[in-house]
């Protein structure tokens, strides 16, 4: 090859091709995507907690992007929850959707684990409520003190005996109650679907597909809190939601 | 917009552009030699080994061994002094900012290496070093990628791209200072940046956790060291742009470009912003790294064993095709999430499509090699540069098969991911820096490298480290993805199943920062003129073969 200009122009191409697929075209497919009916905003605590998430890298370990497909087909019988869709996201930024389950996924933590208690102490120490937990135990997060030294609005947190030292009492930072309200916000429960976009997939779908989510429902797959037979559907949905 | 016609289009588009520029460069285009190929040997200066590296009965038997095979050429009347002259001018222009470089990425390098020791411990010790928030594994992790991806390999391959771009194109490199001005910004930004992280302003998407506040100077930085490198090409005295040339011209372009774009403040939203995220995360290793470590080895391998690169012509198509493909497999990361179903489809084609360049540059380096393996023992930097080479070939042709979604239901989210990301950056572009340090390191210092044995203790050291790293992690990797499918086995198997694997992980990675210490310590050695070797056998230029 002798000619620079074709070279670059050549890597130009190439990268905006790229670029169109990867970046523009999802941007104009889903810029007016609406938020779901039941997501609400995020409250100023929630955001303050969102950030000590992002601050200690919790993304190194947890997705939040529970799926039915793909590594994710066992998710929603583990109680992690529906497949997520891009509305769910509105409100999210950035968005922290994860690519390592060296623990859970948490998209839906705050329904699993709805207890501020419970969350604090095991952030505090992992090991006391999940034995064999590999997730580091965040001591940063909290004031070891003397139980008369507790200042009136500060919270104490309830652990299992044996998890503080002797005499002492664990007293949350406001770091920490910001990222336990961040972690209890996470509840995506609510149905992804309008009952159109619902009936839409539906018809959509083989019958004898139907069939069988129909009896897997009544079947109680207790943990999965979604309307069975969205789940594969959602890149159709997807697409039926960006058509004009 | 319907999904199909976008896949289809931007698939045809791909495949059309590709044979449009193919046809383009279609001169000679089947020849079984090639003169673009000698372009990086003088005239005469074929059947010539160079290893610059190699003690002195290393290169008599390094040439021993490319003498046996006969040299392929008309090189009998001896190397041309003026060519070679112009080279040492070239060498001693690019001299004090390839040094920076090298410098400064040997740093990093050692940071990297204890923060990644570090986090891997912790995953089997999780209450080790808890009670700092800068050493939490989040946060050191973090600093580990970010002091490979922004510090060692950049540093590594940009100086290695600096220091080859002058003897490529024949032309002294001008505006050095921009060159280290770059350098400076660069190293200031990502000093800044992992102090960032430390304390924990984090921007929160892999790969592009600097806030853009202090990442834009990466964008100046790097457009100041790259734009030397653009006028040159300008400015060049050779006619033909070896194949090196194109793989780096084009990365030096590449790089801003996928920067900018992805760290413009407020325009990406919620998913769109996940797939921007995967797009740069997986160009940046495909559009930057790769293909300058690809022009690394392209220059090093022949240039070593004296041997033309055969079968030239394929690089040509490895080039487009890698220019067209990898682009657009960054949505594998996605594959199952909440993103349009036709985006993760377009991006498992494309990983298949990248089978074709990875085939095309394996093929290459092979039929170069071919009867001259002997070579490897003789000739350190060829050991790191064949290794290199051979680890591309590994961590791409996985990847490819990663993306398919049988497999990518075991593999993804999974530390089989992080293994294949470490064959890829470590295994592949991390030795080719090694090996290409270990050649250019003399040539800039003009003296030779003090003690030659501990080259073999870095080589062996990390490999045997390496090996450990990428076959344990795997295979716990591929345990833990297979525990998860399953919704019988509680997730906490899915943990307990990885934890002698991650033991065995920490033992590679120890073994690794090992010889990167001692990789160190020798660039110590060496900068501080500590030599056992005389330095008079220094400059030790091709000899005149006739006489």
């Amino acid at each position: 090859m002798e000619n620079e200009t074709k070279l670059l122009a050549g890597g130009m191409v190439t990268l905006s091709l790229a670029t169109a697929a990867l970046v523009v075209l999802p941007f104009l497919q889903l810029k007016n995507v609406p938020p779901p009916e039941g997501l609400k905003p995020y409250t100023s605590q929630q955001l303050r907690g969102r950030q000590v998430y992002m601050s200690n890298g919790c993304i190194a370990c947890h997705t939040q992007q529970p799926s039915s497909t793909g590594a994710g087909v066992a998710d929603s019988a583990r109680g992690w929850g529906r497949p997520s869709v891009a509305g769910d996201y509105y409100y999210d930024q950035p968005v922290l959707l994860g690519t390592s389950r060296t623990g859970p996924d948490l998209f839906n933590i705050g329904a699993r684990q709805p207890s501020a208690d419970w969350q604090l102490g095991h952030l505090f120490q992992p090991r006391a409520y999940v034995p064999g937990s590999i997730m580091p135990a965040f001591p940063f997060l909290f004031e070891i003190k003397k139980p008369g030294d507790v200042a009136k609005d500060e919270r104490v947190v309830a652990l299992p005996p044996g998890t503080a030292p002797e005499g002492r009492v664990v007293v949350a930072r406001p770091e920490a109650m910001d990222l336990v309200a961040y972690l209890l916000s996470l509840n995506h429960t609510y149905d992804a679907l309008t009952p159109e976009q619902l009936k839409y997939a539906e018809s959509r779908l083989p019958p004898e597909r139907l069939k069988q989510d129909k009896k897997l429902e009544q079947g109680g797959q207790p943990a999965a809190n979604t309307k069975q037979g969205e789940s594969d559907e959602k890149g159709k949905a997807d697409g039926a939601k960006a058509n004009p | 917009m319907n999904p199909t016609a976008i896949l289809l289009a931007t698939f045809i588009l791909s495949i059309v552009g590709l044979f449009f520029f193919i046809w383009s460069l279609r001169k000679g285009m089947f020849d079984a030699t090639s003169s673009g190929a000698r372009a990086i040997f003088t005239s005469g200066e074929i059947g010539q080994i160079e290893e610059p590296s190699a003690d002195t009965e290393q290169k008599q038997q390094l040439q021993k061994v490319t003498d046996e095979h006969g040299p392929d050429s008309d090189s009998e009347e001896g190397v041309s002094p003026i060519e070679l002259s112009a080279r040492e001018e070239a060498d001693r222009s690019t001299a004090y900012p390839v040094y920076l470089m090298f410098a400064c990425a040997a740093l990093w390098l050692v940071i990297a290496s204890f923060a990644g020791l570090i986090s891997s411990l912790k995953l089997h010790w999780p209450d080790f070093l808890t009670d700092y928030a800068w050493l939490t594994f989040g946060r050191l992790r973090t600093i580990h990628l970010n002091a490979v991806a922004y510090g060692w390999a950049p540093m590594g391959t940009l100086g290695l791209a600096v220091w080859l771009l002058p003897r490529l194109l024949q032309t002294p490199l001008r505006g050095a200072r921009l060159v280290i001005l770059g350098v400076v910004i660069w190293n200031a930004g990502l000093i800044a940046g992992l102090g960032g992280l430390a304390v924990g302003i984090n921007a929160g998407m892999e790969w592009l956790e600097i806030p853009w506040q202090i990442g834009g100077l990466f964008a100046v930085g790097g457009m100041l060291i790259g734009l030397p490198m653009a006028l040159m090409i300008g400015q060049r005295k050779v006619h033909h742009l070896y194949v090196s040339v194109w793989y780096m011209g084009a990365a030096l372009f590449w790089f801003p470009t996928l920067y900018i774009v992805a760290k413009v403040p407020g325009v990406h939203f919620g998913v769109e912003q996940g797939t921007m995220n995967w797009w740069f995360g997986h160009n940046v290793l495909g559009l930057f790294y790769t293909p300058i470590s690809l022009a690394c080895i392209y220059y090093f391998l022949p240039k070593v064993i004296g041997r033309p690169v055969r079968s030239y012509n394929l690089s040509l198509l490895g080039f487009w095709t890698l220019a067209f493909f990898y682009g657009q497999v960054g949505a594998h990361h996605l594959i199952g999430g909440p993103i349009p179903e036709w985006l993760a489809t377009l991006s498992i084609v494309q990983s298949m499509m990248m089978l074709i360049p990875v085939i095309a540059f394996s093929v290459n380096q092979h039929l170069t090699l071919k009867g001259h393996f002997n070579a490897l023992r003789y000739s350190p930097v060829l050991r790191f540069i064949f290794f290199g080479a051979t680890m591309y070939t590994v961590s791409s042709i996985q990847g490819s098969f990663e993306a398919l979604r049988t497999v990518n239901a075991v593999t993804h989210f999974t530390h089989f991911t992080v293994a294949h990301a470490h064959i890829g950056l470590y295994g592949f572009v991390s030795m080719v820096i090694f090996g290409g340090i270990y050649f250019a390191m003399p040539r800039v210092l003009n003296i030779p490298w003090p003690k030659p044995a501990l080259i073999s203790w870095h080589f062996w050291l990390v490999v045997a480290g390496f090996a450990t790293y990428a076959v344990t992690l795997s295979i716990g990797g591929i345990l833990q993805g297979l525990d998860m499918q399953d919704p019988n086995v509680p997730f906490m198997q899915a943990v307990a199943v990885t934890i002698p694997w991650l033991e065995g992980r920490s033992i590679g990675g120890a073994l690794m920062t090992l010889g990167h210490l001692i990789f160190v310590y020798h660039m110590a050695l060496m900068t501080l003129r500590v030599s056992t070797t005389p330095l008079s056998s220094a400059i030790a230029a091709p000899q005149q073969k006739a006489a």
